[in-house]
Parts: structure tokens; C-alpha cells; sequence
């Protein structure tokens, strides 16, 4: 079969990489893991790079004067400057190990939103927030008085940019955040557009990088955003670590997160004297074999090149989107056009609850995630309560788009009136 | 799958019955999984010695919810307060037939935790009501 957009990969030795990928859901019924939004597969490098430190070099980080320690600090630091390379940051300083995405964007709440809004202040952000980026603002609101305003989207999926522009002219936005991709939409946002006006306006930006990091290269010198969030377990990595890119100078200025060790540089009993960045924001034993892991899964990633990640998604993406196109009563959510959009493609069907399509999907092998994704304000915005979202990796096959095209009209079979 | 969407459950949930509120109604509540979005309104009549005299409800979602509605809520007609209050979570499953994940089983058990609710109060899911 002749598709629109060829993809550059050798889709069959990268999914020999991935154990999981060899598995059957059911006797005869092999997996088709089109959940990747919600957390990719992991690589066997990657696996195997976390056993090997809890085989031969587990020991805490940055304590011990013995080889074993000396050994695991080079790894997790090292895995530091991997990723300020990965993401083209200007120092391994600005990179701030957390748990996830959503611990990221809840640091800068509680340090630099603390610390710096008040009442009248606005924090500006979006209907396409995953609720990650939009409820830390609101408790923020709740604890300071300033005030969360969002951006509308366009029926199409995309950012009003008309609005968002109006909205930063008129109001006092102190602080504009926005995702980088739609986890539902699949949007890919003008960021440089939109942080080179909130600098304009004199607000900061932050960027929710989860879904952008792991589908397209990532330049947040570029991008110029102040703040850069993203989690490991999206892209090839485990799950418990994740990232926070700050701008040194902002970082500088920001008061400590969590305290106790490791964050500090000298502690008297009347008071403390703060570490360096980036361990300032990194109190008590970090996730090291996590960190060790994600330093590999950059290397897999970068191995295959972010570009040719990207080209292979926009044409699994091309040909699902054309092929949903076909099935009569099936409604695809956000940008019709591959190419300027993620590998996602949330699904909403005339007489099929998204529960009943992802339970016939599964009986099928196919996983894909049905509800809100988080993303109850955007659900509401196109009146739906919720969609069945299959979204796709480096390792999906055309065929696995057949499987799923196949299934969907099980359902239809199953459920139409 | 024949085991998942038996043709009893499509046939509730292509023709539900009793659809549609009561007005006036002795019990009349509603309520939202918000997982799902799936939401169930349900309104009765008693007559004077609580008894079941009549039903009626609204609701959307999926298949197995709307199904379990449809199903439970016409039972329930001549049937006493206390006979209500029996119904478990068993019964709804026996009354499906089917087997169903932790996810599924809250969409399944929403029609008769808003049964619960509105006729008890009792605001726990069905199943749950001990933890
Ligand atoms: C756009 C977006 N932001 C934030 C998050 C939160 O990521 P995590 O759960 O890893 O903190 C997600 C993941 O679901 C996401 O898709």
C-alpha cells in the first residue's frame, strides 16, 4: 500500500528494541500499544542500563568519598549534561531533576509564583491545558490572590493566537503558560511567537514540554521560554524523574523548593545557606537509577534522530487520519493536517461511548486511553464528555493503523443503533 | 467480546426502558462518574406504603451504564423500600452476566449507587460502602 508520507525509520529493528512489543494481550492477539501520550515503551538499553547500577554501582550521590558513589554521581550527573544538551540548554545548571512534568510546573508555582505574583497579577493560559498546567495556577490564585485566565481555541484545535495577543495587551499577565503540544489535539503551539510576546508584555514563560520532548527536536535556547517542563516516562524513559528547565538568571533568584539535604550549602541551627543550581531545588536522595535510565533513553532517541521520530509519526499520523476519514459517524478532534500536528488522534463516534470503544479495542489488543485525558476543560469546549485517544510512536507500524481501523468498525458493528 | 456486549445489554441499551423524569416524584436524584462522564437522573413514585408505583430516568454514557439502568430501574416497580435497599452489587452483576475491570465495574454500578442515594443517602459506591 502506497502512503502520502514515507517514513525514514526501519520500523522492524526499532521495535525489536522494545521486550514488551513482542508481547501477546491474549493467546493469538498481539499488543498494539497506541497509548503513548500517556507513557511510552521502554527500550531494553534502557532497562538494562537501570539494572546495571543497581547491580554494580548503587550508592547514594554526591556523599560518599568511595568508589562506588564517585561512580553513580558521574552517571546521574552526567545524565544532567546529557539532557541540557538534548533540549540545547545553555548549562547543565539549569536543569532541575523532579519527579515529572507536573511536579516541574508545581516548583515554579510554589518558588518563583510565590514569591513574585499577587493580587491583580494574571497568569495566562489555555482551553488546551493538560490539568497539570492549568491547577497548580489555580491554587497559586487561591494562595496569593492574582487570577488565571485562559486563551480560547479555535474550533479547528488551534490557539487563538488573535485572542491570546488581545488578552496580553489588555490584562496585567504577569505570567503566560502554555503547552507546547496538545496531549488530546495533538496541536503543536507557535511557541516562539507566543514567548517572544509574553516577553514583550514583560511577563515570564513556561512551556509544558511533555508531549512536544519526546515526538520533536526541542530547542529551549531558541524557543527563548523561561520555564521548560517535561517527564521522563513519555519518552522512552522510566517513570519518577523528570525535568525542569529554568533560565539561570530566574533560577538564581527563585527561593528553594523542598528543604533538607543536599540543597543546601551550609546548615547553622539560626539558618542555611542554599546550594548551587541546580541543587538548590533538589533536596533529599534523588532517582538516580531514573536519572540513568532517561540519560539512555536520550541516547536511543537521539540515535534514531528527533527529526526522523518526528517524519515517521506525521506519517503513521497522515495515514490514520485518512483512514478514520473513511469510517461514516467517526469524528477526529483538533488540526486535520498531519504535518503541523502530533501523533495523536482523539476519536469521538456517533453512538460509541470512548469506555465502549477502548473496551472493544482492548478485546482486540489495541490499546488506546478513553475519558478526559486530563483535559476536562478542552472536552468541554468541544462538548463532548470525553474521547477514545489513540496516539503513536516511533515504533507503530502502518499495519497496527490497519488493526486499529479494523477494530474500529467492530464497533461500529457492536454498538451503532 | 460476545461475553462483554451481550445482546441482552445492546438491547437495553439501544431501547432503554422507562425513559424519560417523573413529575412529581417521591425520590428524584441524580448524579455524574466523573471518570466518564456517564450521568444517570432518576425520579419514583411511591405509593403509601412505600412501594414502587413508578419510575422514570435520564441518563447518558456508555453502553454498560445506560444498560444497567435500564435493566435495575424497571425491576424496581412493586417493589418495598426494603426490598431496595437489598439489591448489592452482586445482583447488578448477575443481572449483567459479565465480567468486568475496576473501571468498567463503576460505570456498571452507577445506576444503582444513584438508587442508593437518593432513596438512603447512602453515598458510597456499592461494594464500597465498608472502607
Ligand atoms: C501536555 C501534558 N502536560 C503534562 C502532563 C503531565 O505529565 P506527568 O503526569 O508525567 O507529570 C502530561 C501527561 O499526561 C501531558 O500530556
Amino acid at each position: 500500500m502506497k502512503h502520502d508520507f514515507e517514513t525514514p525509520l526501519d520500523v522492524a529493528a526499532v521495535r525489536a528494541d522494545f521486550p514488551v512489543l513482542e508481547r501477546e494481550v491474549r493467546p493469538g492477539v498481539p499488543l498494539v500499544y497506541l497509548d503513548n501520550a500517556a507513557t511510552s515503551q521502554k527500550p531494553l538499553s534502557v532497562i538494562e542500563a537501570m539494572n546495571d547500577y543497581y547491580r554494580r554501582y548503587n550508592a547514594n550521590v554526591h556523599r560518599g568519598i568511595h568508589k562506588l558513589s564517585e561512580e553513580a554521581t558521574d552517571a546521574y550527573e552526567g545524565a544532567r549534561k546529557r539532557i541540557a544538551q538534548f533540549i540545547n540548554a545553555a548549562s547543565y545548571r539549569e536543569i532541575i531533576y523532579t519527579r515529572n512534568t507536573t511536579e516541574s510546573i508545581n516548583l515554579v508555582a510554589w518558588t518563583w509564583g510565590q514569591a513574585n505574583l499577587g493580587p491583580g497579577d494574571v497568569i495566562l493560559s489555555t482551553e488546551m491545558e493538560h490539568h497539570s498546567n492549568i491547577v497548580p495556577w489555580q491554587l497559586l490564585a487561591r494562595r496569593v490572590g492574582c487570577e488565571v485566565r485562559y486563551v480560547p481555541i479555535t474550533e479547528g484545535g488551534e490557539l487563538d493566537m488573535e485572542a491570546f495577543h488581545q488578552m496580553l495587551d489588555e490584562l496585567p499577565v504577569k505570567l503566560v503558560a502554555v503547552t507546547h503540544m496538545s496531549n488530546v489535539l495533538g496541536t503543536i503551539l507557535p511557541v516562539r511567537e507566543i514567548v517572544e510576546a509574553a516577553h514583550a508584555a514583560g511577563a515570564v514563560a513556561l512551556v509544558d514540554g511533555a508531549q512536544s520532548t519526546p515526538h520533536i527536536p526541542v530547542d529551549v535556547q531558541e524557543m527563548d521560554a523561561d520555564f521548560f517542563a517535561f517527564s521522563s516516562h513519555k519518552m522512552l524513559g522510566p517513570t519518577g524523574i523528570g525535568v525542569l528547565y529554568g533560565k539561570r538568571a530566574i533560577l538564581e533568584e527563585m527561593p528553594p523548593f523542598l528543604g533538607g539535604g543536599d540543597m543546601i550549602k551550609r546548615v547553622e541551627l539560626g539558618k542555611s545557606e542554599w546550594n548551587d543550581l541546580p541543587w538548590k531545588f533538589e533536596a533529599g536522595t534523588p532517582s538516580i537509577a531514573e536519572a540513568i535510565g532517561l540519560k539512555v533513553a536520550i541516547d536511543y532517541l537521539e540515535g534514531v534522530g528527533m527529526e526522523n521520530v518526528h517524519a515517521h509519526e506525521v506519517a503513521i499520523t497522515a495515514y490514520a487520519l485518512e483512514r478514520l476519514a473513511e469510517v461514516p459517524g467517526v469524528r477526529v478532534l483538533g488540526p486535520s493536517d498531519p504535518t503541523r500536528k502530533g501523533g495523536v488522534a482523539a476519536i469521538v463516534m456517533d453512538d460509541a461511548h470512548p469506555h465502549d470503544i477502548a473496551q472493544i479495542l482492548d478485546h482486540e489488543g489495541i490499546a488506546v486511553r478513553a475519558g478526559h485525558h486530563c483535559a476536562m476543560p478542552l472536552h468541554q469546549r468541544y462538548n463532548v464528555v470525553a474521547s477514545a485517544r489513540a496516539s503513536f510512536y516511533l515504533y507503530n507500524t502502518f499495519e497496527e493503523v490497519d488493526r486499529l481501523i479494523e477494530a474500529i468498525y467492530k464497533v461500529k458493528e457492536t454498538l451503532t443503533f | 467480546m460476545d461475553d462483554l456486549y451481550r445482546e441482552l445489554i445492546l438491547d437495553h441499551y439501544r431501547n432503554p426502558r422507562k425513559k424519560g423524569l417523573l413529575s412529581p416524584a417521591d425520590i428524584d436524584y441524580e448524579e455524574d462518574n466523573p471518570v466518564c462522564g456517564d450521568h444517570i437522573h432518576l425520579t419514583i413514585q411511591l405509593d403509601e406504603n412505600n412501594v414502587v408505583r413508578d419510575v422514570g430516568w435520564e441518563g447518558e454514557g456508555c453502553a454498560i451504564s445506560q444498560a444497567s439502568a435500564s435493566m435495575l430501574y424497571e425491576t424496581l416497580i412493586g417493589k418495598s423500600l426494603d426490598e431496595i435497599r437489598k439489591i448489592s452489587k452482586d445482583d447488578i452483576l448477575e443481572m449483567l452476566g459479565i465480567e468486568l475491570g475496576p473501571v468498567r465495574l463503576k460505570c456498571a454500578l452507577l445506576s444503582l449507587k444513584v438508587l442508593k442515594a437518593g432513596a438512603y443517602g447512602l453515598t458510597a459506591w456499592p461494594g464500597e460502602e465498608e472502607d
